[in-house]
């Protein structure tokens, strides 16, 4: 079989059980209605207008304020085990079904000598002709085409792999909440998308997985949608996830009208043709990889778009692990890594990527030192450790990036559903001021993720140590490293190994702070839940073992087949960070003994401060210093952007607008109605007054002055007589006194 | 048959309407179900349309024409091309879905509704039919009627205001459009010595390019108010507002189309040295641009759902209209493409705005909230609109969206740089509508027994959301229908657009690079 031609097959599976889930899971999964329907004291009132209420919802609108989201176990009783079994196989099951086409595909893939395969279905978006830069007219358009290459099959290993763990890790964590089905449809959803981000053949079709990715992180962060706080955070991860996807747009539209593709083989073959050349100033091609990185900022949660990753804690703890640490915020350093032919042209950009990762991860791992809530000091730690991926990327070293990507995915999974672990145990208590002791209460929980802090802290021998100290070698010797961002990721190696392991003294280690009634709950959580720990705890032992250091001439070639396998994607820019490495081991065995001591002294630093003298921690969390103030509010970053852009741009903005809408551009056309209807008064009073007025003054005159006449003529004889009498006696009375 | 069918499609729902008159008004029932006979054989009466339309051939394809008036030049002419193509489905499709969910929505005078319903329904098609400048008028007009009354009689309670305001303002632009029309009518008369309103004639006209900018303005102001552009838009959300649904679902969906199409189909091939004028693209795009983003935050603080949604379209045509002025090909097809997707996303908002207003007579945001919790079904039938409306690739506004600003780009970075906040803005006050709406707990005691979709309004949405995904998943068919006639219009407007420019540095390295 050839499964090369199949792999279109691999997003497939996954939008299969989506669909089965979202359309009919409904019926396979029957629901009591939703508990946290009402909010406290709301009973149902009929409306105004006689329409039927349903009684139903009256009795079972339960009231409970608070979202207590674990352990409540056994009120959902009434639910078939047979369909939710299904559930549980289907799901799972296509993820797996995709890891299994994938690791075939890849192993075909391994066997041909150029190790690219496309396979386009059809035209997707076949726009019309359109006028590139240099006036050449152009067909657009984009392919529902999808490219195995090396760097997508380390992709999709990962994406199924770990996926599928944590796929079957929630059938154990979920199983006693409501909206399973939509969980799992949710989650395959999500997988179908991510696939169709690292698989798709072009920047476009890739767009489609970017922003659907983010649909679902915005779905799953919301799953507990009767909570303001879950809600406010997915919406808050669309917006601004949506920012860096306007500069990722713009990015496609320079790219369509400069090079006239937006295929990635036709891009990087047009790139390295030759007809471009690295520019040494800020100029179109930096332009585009920028606001390309714009986007990777927000799907990668980097600094000044971070801001969503650590409010996306409210979903689920599967789907932080699986969304917010393994996959979906890689995708940034999966772009960036896909278009490396680009940014090894913009020597600009890429220090701004450099940069902007290094500050990342500095700043992210300060705020992580002193977080409580356990996932988010795992947030953070994993904006942090983004970070460290970006400053690889930017000083060119891609593979690395991919690397770290890699072994990443495997601790930080483990780290997360480690803690949704404790957080299972202790009915769904996040705080670590409230954990302590739980070593031996869930021992599984606690040993993996032991492997998996040692591994994150860069312990010679674990996944981490191999990926990380190849970022910091790789950003001291590379043409494009500097030195003074080696320290700073020498400093944050520091801290992380400082937060991960007060993490692990707070939560494991010491007296026990459980409240009194969660801690007769506590449990170790069920094989389903563990099974995956353990896996993914191996991994993160094993996994960096593909990519021993070259320092360590002793292992055989083959342990470096990671750096190997991406070699004919990242050939070219290879070639030329190659000049000037490894030229002095002493310096690289000083280097790699450097960061194990500073990994080291962190954890023992935590273990001093929070096993030995948990007072001393107390007196500095007791009353806070200014600095603790400023790490533990995170910066006030939410804030000043709660005021600037929320407040300030959007609805302040939204209210002028508003108000100069209804005052000042309405104002206008009811001032113009107005002014008909004044016009109309005006004319209608001067057609009264003026027009008619004269009309009737001059037949008032006429009037007036036929008055006189007109009461001559009274036609009354006896006047008549009158005046005649009257007439001759005056006459006569004129002659006599004359 | 094909000689008659655009007469077919045009005249069968004021048929349904003449019948409908025979019906005695106390007959509430048999006029519903009569009404919404008329409403799907008028759909489906249109349907021969598409499949017969070649889309390969250019001009206008099912031709009519009957003298009218000969003694001023008037003709009955109708024609096609892939752009009223699209419309007209539209037309015919909302035209159906707006009649299917008035069932319940409308208990008074539902003889008169309907009848306003169909005969709106003719007026709107003739609109996109029309090939005689005169007859497009009466069209134009005819279709004011109705829309008034819809407002008027079966709209809320600042119906008055909101019906009288539309009518005046849209009158106020059809006034100069005529006068636009009569200059271009003895214009031909004197360069041609035949008096007619053909525009298929009267496109031969060459004005002096100081009288064509005069006649472009007088079109330019009665096709802004009709899109409506910014700063002519005031009268939508009233409208919208007082609006009964199907109301709202064909002014939205249909109605402000008619001033895009008005750009499309007569402003610029007719006036295509106008239409180039730099400073007139300027003004023009700018304002889209104004609209765009304006439009957005507006909604974004809308206290009213329906006034919210009616402020998005302000934002959507927005990009219509910089599309079209955009001046090439993906801007003008995208334009095309977002008006019918426009009209697919906005009128699924109105109808689920339509279907708690039935239930609870508030529009009110705040009245509501938690609603997915007793409304499943509609929280899921109002986050794929809503995910239609704000773009998300796979469904069909990202097509619209992203060609338009690939148009955008190509005539201006500058103007796709602004266009392309609207996403963001779209993006946030949709999902902060959806959130108030429909996350969080049900707050409101008497929201608490609503009702879930019913079959029939699961039929009203149904094919809406099936068109949808069929533009965002292959939409490979509207771009072919829009090839010709659009690469037709650039060409006429633009000459020589199509010939290759300089020397294209990337070609030649591709050639080299053995690319095709």
């Amino acid at each position: 079989m050839n499964f090369l031609d199949l792999i279109w097959l691999i997003p497939l599976f996954p939008l299969i059980g989506a669909i089965v889930m979202l359309l009919f899971g409904k019926w396979l999964d029957p629901q009591p209605p939703s508990e946290f329907a009402a909010a406290p004291g709301i009973t149902p009132i009929a409306g105004g207008h006689g329409h039927h209420h349903d009684p139903r919802a009256s009795t079972d609108a339960v009231i409970q304020s608070d979202a207590h989201a674990h352990g409540s176990h056994g009120h959902l009783a009434h639910r078939s085990p047979a369909s939710k079994m299904l559930i549980s196989v289907l799901c799972p099951g296509m993820v797996l079904l995709s890891f299994f086409f994938s690791g075939m595909a890849i192993i075909q893939l391994a066997s041909l000598p150029e190790k690219v395969y496309e396979v386009v279905k059809f035209t997707w978006l076949a726009g019309l002709p359109f006028q590139t830069q240099t006036g050449q007219v152009a067909a657009f358009a984009a392919d529902w085409g999808f490219l195995l290459d090396p760097l997508s099959s380390v992709m999709i290993l990962v994406v199924t792999g770990v996926g599928f763990l944590i796929h079957a890790y929630s059938i154990g964590y979920m199983g006693h909440e409501g909206g399973y089905y939509r969980f799992f449809g949710y989650l395959n959803l999500f997988v179908f998308f991510m696939l169709m981000l690292v698989m798709a053949n072009n920047y476009v079709l890739m767009f489609v997985g970017w922003e659907g990715v983010g649909l679902c992180s915005y779905l799953l962060i919301g799953f507990y949608f009767h909570k303001k706080s879950a809600a406010d955070a997915g919406k808050k991860a669309f917006v601004v996830n949506r920012i860096g996807d306007a500069g990722f747009i713009l990015g496609m539209l320079l790219m369509f009208s400069v090079l006239g593709t937006v295929r990635f083989l036709d891009v990087n073959r047009v790139l390295q043709s030759g007809a471009f050349h690295p520019e040494m100033q800020f100029g179109v091609l930096s332009a585009m990889a920028l606001l390309l990185f714009i986007g990777a900022t927000g799907k990668s949660a980097q600094v000044p778009l971070y801001v969503w990753l650590p409010d996306a804690m409210e979903g689920p703890t599967p789907v932080s692990a699986l969304i917010h640490a393994a996959t979906m915020v890689t995708a940034g350093v999966y772009m960036v890594a896909r278009s490396h032919a680009l940014f090894s042209l913009t020597p600009e950009t890429s220090w701004i990527v450099t940069v902007v990762g290094a500050f990342t991860a500095i700043f992210a791992a300060s705020i992580a030192l002193v977080q409580n809530d356990i996932k988010r000091v795992l947030a953070y730690s994993t904006v942090s450790q983004l970070g460290y991926m970006f400053v690889a990327a930017g000083v060119g070293a891609y593979w690395v990036a991919i690397f770290h990507l890699y072994t990443h995915a495997f601790f930080k999974a483990l780290l997360f559903l480690g803690s949704g672990s404790v957080i299972h145990a202790l009915s769904g208590e996040q705080d670590m001021r409230k954990m302590g002791g739980l070593k031996d209460r869930v021992p599984i929980t606690y040993r993996t993720m032991w492997i998996g802090s040692l591994a994150i802290a860069g312990i010679p021998g674990l996944a981490g140590f191999f990926s990380k100290d190849e970022i910091l070698w790789q950003t001291w010797s590379a043409p494009m490293g500097s030195k003074a961002v080696y320290t700073i990721g020498l400093i944050t190696a520091f801290m992380t190994a400082f937060y991960m392991w007060r993490l692990m003294y707070l939560t494991f280690y010491g007296p026990s702070r459980v409240e009194p009634e969660v801690a007769s709950h506590i449990h170790e959580s069920p094989s389903t839940m563990t099974t995956p720990l353990m896996v993914l705890a191996a991994g993160s032992v094993l996994a960096g073992w593909i990519g021993v250091p070259k320092l360590w001439v002793a292992f055989p070639e083959a342990m470096r087949a990671f750096e190997r396998w991406l070699a004919p994607v990242f050939a070219s820019e290879e070639a030329h960070a190659a000049a000037g490495h490894h030229a002095d081991t002493t310096i690289e065995w000083l280097l790699m003994g450097l960061s194990v001591t500073v990994a080291l002294c962190g954890i023992g630093l935590a273990r001093y401060m929070f096993l030995r003298r948990p007072e001393l921690a107390a007196s500095i969390s007791g009353p806070p210093g200014p600095l603790y103030r400023v790490l533990l509010n995170k910066w006030y970053v939410d804030e000043i952007y709660s005021y600037l852009f929320v407040d300030g741009l959007g609805k302040g903005g939204g209210r002028v607008f508003s108000r100069f809408d209804s005052q000042v551009v309405d104002g206008g056309v009811n001032g113009a109605g107005w002014l008909t209807r004044f016009t109309s008064r005006v004319s209608m009073w001067w057609d009264t007054w003026i027009i008619d007025g004269a009309v009737r003054l001059s037949s008032f005159l006429v009037k007036m002055s036929s008055y006189p006449f007109r009461i001559l003529q009274t036609g009354s004889l006896q006047a008549y007589a009158f005046v005649f009498v009257a007439g001759v006696l005056v006459i006569f009375g004129y002659y006599l006194v004359r | 048959m094909n000689e008659y069918l655009l007469s077919i499609v045009l005249f069968t729902p004021l048929l349904g309407m003449i019948l409908l008159l025979f019906i005695p008004a106390a007959q509430t029932n048999l006029i519903r179900i009569w009404a919404n006979v008329a409403g799907l054989a008028g759909f489906l009466v249109s349907l021969p349309l598409a499949f017969r339309f070649d889309k390969t051939a250019e001009g206008f394809q099912f031709v009519e024409r009957a003298e009218w008036i000969p003694a001023i030049g008037v003709n009955y002419m109708l024609g096609l091309d892939g752009i009223s193509l699209l419309l007209v489905l539209l037309t015919t499709l909302l035209g159906f879905v707006a009649i299917l969910s008035s069932w319940n929505a409308v208990t008074e005078r539902t003889k008169g509704y309907y009848a306003m319903l169909l005969l709106q329904q003719t007026g709107m098609i003739g609109v996109f039919l029309a090939l005689d400048f005169i007859l497009f008028f009466v069209f134009w007009e005819v279709v004011l009627v109705p829309m008034y009354f819809l407002i008027g009689v079966w709209g809320g309670p600042r119906k008055l205001y909101a019906a009288i305001k539309f009518f005046l303002y849209t009158m106020a632009g059809s006034v100069l459009m005529l006068l636009g029309i009569f200059t271009l009518y003895f214009q031909h008369f004197h360069q041609f010595g035949v008096y007619t309103f053909e525009i298929t004639r009267l496109i031969n006209v060459n004005m002096p390019l100081h009288l064509e900018q005069w006649v472009f303005w007088a079109f330019f102001i009665a096709f802004a108010i009709k899109v409506p552009m910014f700063p002519f838009h005031t009268w939508l959300p009233d409208a919208h507002v007082e609006a009964p649904t199907a109301g709202s679902v064909i002014l939205a969906g249909v109605l402000l189309k008619m001033g895009t199409y008005g750009f499309i189909r007569f402003s610029l091939p007719l006036l295509p040295k106008a239409s180039i004028e730099p400073w007139i693209i300027q003004t023009i795009a700018v304002l889209s641009i104004i609209a765009i983003i304006y439009g957005a935050l507006v909604s974004l603080v809308q206290p009213d759902w329906k006034k919210l949604v009616a402020y998005s379209s302000v934002s959507h045509l927005g990009f219509c209209t910089l599309g079209i002025f955009a001046l090439n090909p993906n801007g003008i097809a995208g334009s095309v493409i977002q008006q019918i997707n426009h009209g697919i996303s906005t009128g699924m908002l109105f109808l689920i705005v339509g279907i708690v207003y039935e239930r609870r007579h508030t529009r009110e945001i705040k009245e509501y909230g938690g609603l997915a919790h007793v409304m499943p079904m509609y929280a899921f039938v109002f986050a794929f609109a809503m995910l239609s409306s704000a773009g998300l690739p796979l469904l069909n506004g990202f097509i619209g969206e992203f060609t338009i600003l690939q148009g955008a780009f190509e005539a201006n970075r500058t103007w796709a740089a602004f266009a392309v906040t609207g996403i963001i803005f779209g993006a946030a006050y949709l999902l902060w509508l959806y959130q108030r709406t429909m996350l969080g707990q049900v707050n409101n005691g008497r929201n608490l027994g609503l009702k879930d979709l019913s079959l029939r309004e699961w039929a009203v949405f149904l094919p809406l959301m099936a068109w949808a995904v069929w533009i965002g998943v292959y939409p490979k068919p509207y771009f072919e229908v829009l090839e010709k006639p659009v690469n037709q219009l650039v060409e006429r407007v633009r000459p020589g657009y199509f010939e290759e420019r300089a020397a294209p540095v990337v070609a030649i390295e591709r050639g080299k690079a053995g690319l095709k």
